[in-house]
């Protein structure tokens, strides 16, 4: 089946504002039911975790490089590095490991 | 008494930073988004009209393998749940008699960082604040995001190679210092590393795009989460 990207841009751009907008049109009081804030509480952490492992292994040229950007990207974010800083430093300590590997 | 001017000067102020980072994290995005079959235009659009790193990185991927467009709306549905809790906590933040209208266009712009500024914001949040720094940081993640298509295909592959795990950095900027904070949140991000490896690597699991994957897991791993620990009321509310 053909796919169209500009539907495929609607599509997305719609799930996404209609997830932000109606709690922030919609709920005025908090919610109180805990099993759904638990898991609205984790489910960030999951999926960004499930996301970036094993994955980042194979986004760069040699495996060794992308585990090697994870330790660095955790390492940086553990010591309290900006958003910024620790995209930088997992990108220079790719660049710098395939330079030596490759 | 401060006027909604300086409200949005200090908005786009504190916005800059925010809107530099996504710039260049947002190239590394474009890369995706080329791969995935995105022109510049097109690029540009999908980013001012999601503005979300993981979920647009997620779609991208199933676009790639041709994936329905059901796929495409729960997929993004699962990476960008947890704006749906920070939404939630941004509504208690506002002054009750909030305009619709300025609900509607805080909305389109909850991110990680939007997101932070705004709940440090001190008492009850200023709309006109959070549209001074949503008025940078659009831009400078749309733009960026279309700059990474027409640049990654111009870029020697040990570049593209270095700037691909941006995307990841970011991820790991989200998650670390609450997994810091929290023993159970390290745990979790531990388990669903483990958990993601084996999955990807199962022959069993070998037929599921890994969209697909993503949101299983993430559904089950947060769900036995919630019924094993649930949050106490004072946490939960951040994120």
């Amino acid at each position: 089946m053909e796919h169209d990207i500009w539907i495929y841009i609607l599509v997305t751009g719609l799930v996404s504002y209609l997830i932000r907008v109606t709690p922030l049109a919609l709920i005025r009081r908090e919610i109180r039911n805990r099993l759904v804030r638990s898991f609205l509480y984790y489910v960030p952490y999951v999926t960004l975790a499930v996301m970036t492992f094993p994955a980042i292994m194979d986004s760069t040229q040699t495996p060794w490089a992308g585990l090697a950007a994870l330790g660095a990207g955790i390492f940086a974010a553990w010591r309290g590095r900006s958003l910024f800083q620790v995209a930088v430093f997992c990108c220079v300590t790719v660049f710098a490991l395939e330079l030596l590997l490759l | 008494m401060q006027n909604k001017r300086d409200y949005y000067r200090r908005g786009l102020r504190d916005g800059l930073p925010i809107a530099l980072g996504y710039f260049v994290v947002a190239f590394t995005l474009g890369i995706a988004a080329k791969r995935a079959g995105f022109s510049p235009l097109q690029a540009l659009l999908v980013s001012a009209v999601n503005n979300a790193s993981a979920g647009e990185y997620a779609a991208f991927a199933l676009i790639e393998a041709g994936a329905s467009y059901w796929e495409v709306a729960v997929m993004t549905l699962v990476a960008n749940a947890r704006y749906l809790l920070m939404s939630c906590a941004l509504s208690q933040k506002l002054r009750p008699d909030t305009p619709l209208v300025h609900r509607l266009a805080i909305g389109y712009d909850v991110t990680d960082e939007i997101f932070g500024i705004s709940i440090a914001f001190p008492g009850y949040l200023e709309p006109w604040y959070t549209f001074g720094a949503m008025s940078v940081a659009i831009p400078g993640w749309a733009t960026g995001t279309s700059l990474g298509v027409v640049m990654g295909s111009v870029l020697p592959l040990r570049a593209v190679s270095a700037l691909s795990v941006g995307l990841y950095g970011m991820f790991l900027a989200t998650i670390i210092p609450e997994s810091r904070k929290s023993r159970i949140v390290a745990g979790l991000v531990a388990v669903s590393f483990l958990v993601s490896y084996l999955a990807s690597r199962l022959p069993a699991l070998a037929g599921i795009s890994a969209g697909t994957k993503t949101i299983l897991l993430t559904v089950v791993i947060s769900l036995a989460a919630a019924v094993l620990f649930p949050v106490k009321e004072a946490d939960g509310d951040g994120a």
